[in-house]
């Protein structure tokens, strides 16, 4: 049973992996509790889609794919902050048209190179057990960084999310926060690109997130319970793909999605089956909640 | 009145204001003085401009034309005099976030980048929540405050700015009679203590009895006023348009039966 977890970790390309899965595990878990909150899940979609053309562009020129990948994720940050500037960052066709332009235009790119389609399944669904102790090295470095400044901007990034109005009237630069929020964002997508791909990653970021969102009221218990699932996910992901020799970063998202799922049914109070006994016996409960709850509307 | 020592002494002075989302004028040449210490109630139907009317006082919406000033300088200049009560559904009372906190957000303007609350801050909020009746509620999530409650924790916010104006888009929205002469109370305690309060009303009956000023908006200023004066028949009539069946029988004699308005809306 022991050697079930410790015989993996006898090979070095597995130690790496697992120490890249857990810093990933960690910074999508953080930033994408903003992403959740702030419902920016689309956004997050286009972001990660829009740095494509970035990796396959350093691919091909024989460079660390999160240099490209960087590149595009800093002007589609600033491009997204821009187009949604009038409209505060919500859904917009805008935002989707563009970026899934960018992606079609990364798999023009790639379709160019030469023996171009064992490299499209690493690119679009991660590597992660060939990434390089530089590749953990960077993530780690960039992973400190991220963490600072949302351990930093907590509070402003708090504020912005619930009461846009409030921050603004009070004189805080909400687009300049967006902006970093955005930045935040697609710095994560950049340095987790490796672990579950291009398409995978917004699950990483999201499915987490939305998984603690459901177990907790508390922010702060949202932030560790959100980072402590993504890793989880990574970590049993990275198990069953090893011993069951399965893709890496689908065994991880659907372990997630797994957990996720979990949550939707036991969560104690959001959770469908709660939500249900509160119905049956609760009954009552609910009424007295409400009448002292002295919510009469008057229209 | 509009000279510049008198735009010193006023605390909210709005010139030939025009506000616009794309092409439509939602605010068309608005021009408004609002005299300190009084209780200045905005009126008008629904779609007339008063949320947006606080809005470009608070630099929230950009003016197509015109200005505004607070206590004769610009509202960036002036910004931690303003406290601000939103109206109730702008924000997600879902959020996972405490009444406390909430309080506490009230005073992140004058905490400034980076820095976090301390035990200051908490007592403050905490002192809030007591005047509003909510310290009980410290604790609570917001999501499980009635609307009455989370109006009475927006209010405790505005509290916790500590501010010489404040604006409240409709307090009274959804609170009960209760709660509704609790905020009042509140209201002219700040009044007594010199502050001057911006209040988006939709009862017309009750405008009389809390309110000292009136400015009755649609679109335009349709009439702006010690209450006793400008709260006419007349005017109510002009800023509501045909759509007023029912009248208040004898507006501008505070002691007469009013009849309620709302009912009129759209
Ligand atoms: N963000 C926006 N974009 C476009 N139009 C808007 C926006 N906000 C308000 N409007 C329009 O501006 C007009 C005035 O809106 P406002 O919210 O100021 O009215 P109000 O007097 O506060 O109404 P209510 O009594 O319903 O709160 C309305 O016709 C509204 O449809
Ligand atoms: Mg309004």
């Amino acid at each position: 049973m022991l050697e079930f977890f410790t015989e993996p970790l006898s090979f070095p390309f597995m130690q790496r992996a697992m120490l890249e899965i857990i810093i990933v595990g960690a910074l999508c878990g953080l930033v994408g509790s903003f992403v959740v909150l702030r419902g920016l899940a689309f956004i997050g979609d286009a972001l990660a889609h829009a740095v494509f053309p970035g990796v396959v562009l350093s691919y091909a020129a024989g460079h660390n794919i999160m240099l490209g990948a960087s590149v595009f994720g800093l002007l589609t940050a600033l491009g997204i902050g821009l187009i949604s500037r009038s409209k505060r960052l919500s859904h917009d066709s805008a935002i989707g048209v563009i970026f899934a332009a960018f992606f079609a235009l990364g798999v023009v790119l790639l379709s160019r190179q030469t023996g171009f389609r064992q490299d499209l399944g690493s690119l679009l669904f991660g590597n992660i057990l060939g990434v390089s102790r530089q590749d953990v090295l960077i993530t780690f470095v960039v992973g400190l960084v991220i963490v600072a400044v949302v351990f930093l901007l907590l509070k402003e990034l708090t504020l912005v999310a619930f009461d846009t109005n409030l921050a603004h009237s009070t004189g805080y630069p909400v687009f300049t926060l967006d902006i970093i929020l955005l930045l935040l964002v697609s710095t994560t997508v950049v340095v987790s690109l490796q672990t579950v791909g291009n398409l995978l990653i917004l699950a990483l970021l999201v499915t987490p997130a939305a998984t603690a969102r459901l177990l907790t009221d508390r922010l702060n218990t949202m932030f560790a319970l959100s980072v402590a699932i993504a890793i989880i996910s990574g970590v049993i992901g990275l198990y069953i793909s090893f011993h069951w020799s399965v893709a890496a970063g689908g065994a991880i998202v659907l372990t997630a999605t797994v957990l996720f799922a979990v949550a939707l049914v036991f969560a104690p109070q959001h959770g469908l089956l709660s939500q249900q006994l509160h119905r049956r016996q609760g009954k009552h409960h609910v009424h007295h909640f409400h009448a002292e709850g002295e919510d009469l509307e008057v229209h | 009145m509009d000279s510049e020592e008198a735009l010193d002494r006023l605390p909210v002075a709005v010139r030939d204001l025009t506000v616009a989302y794309r092409d439509t004028p939602v605010l068309w040449d608005v021009d408004v003085s609002m005299p300190e210490g009084k209780m200045i109630a905005i009126v008008g139907p629904n779609g007339a401009g008063k949320s947006t009317l606080i809005k470009s006082i608070l630099n929230l919406v950009p003016l197509t034309s015109g200005n505004v000033t607070i206590y004769g300088k610009t509202y960036k200049a002036q910004r931690s005099m303003v406290g601000y009560v939103p109206q109730r559904g702008s924000v997600d009372w879902d959020f996972p976030t405490t009444t406390l906190d909430v309080v506490q957000m009230g005073m992140y303007g004058k905490l400034g980048w980076i820095r976090r609350p301390g035990k200051r801050e908490r007592d403050v909020a905490l002192e809030c929540l007591e005047k509003v009746g909510m310290a009980s509620y410290a604790n609570r999530q917001i999501s499980q405050l009635s609307g009455g409650q989370q109006q009475r924790v927006f209010l405790a916010r505005a509290l916790a700015q500590d501010a010489q104006i404040y604006f409240m888009d409709e307090p009274f929205a959804g609170v009960d009679a209760t709660t509704e002469r609790a905020i009042v109370d509140i209201m002219r305690e700040l009044r007594e203590s010199g502050k001057t309060l911006v209040v988006v009303h939709h009862n017309l009956e009750t405008v009389p009895e809390y309110f000292d000023w009136v400015i009755l908006l649609n679109v335009r200023v349709i009439a702006s006023g010690p209450v006793e004066e400008v709260f006419t028949r007349e005017a109510i009539q002009k800023a509501y348009g045909g759509r007023m069946t029912f009248l208040p029988d004898s507006v501008g004699e505070p002691s007469g039966p009013l009849r309620r308005a709302e009912s009129l809306g759209d």
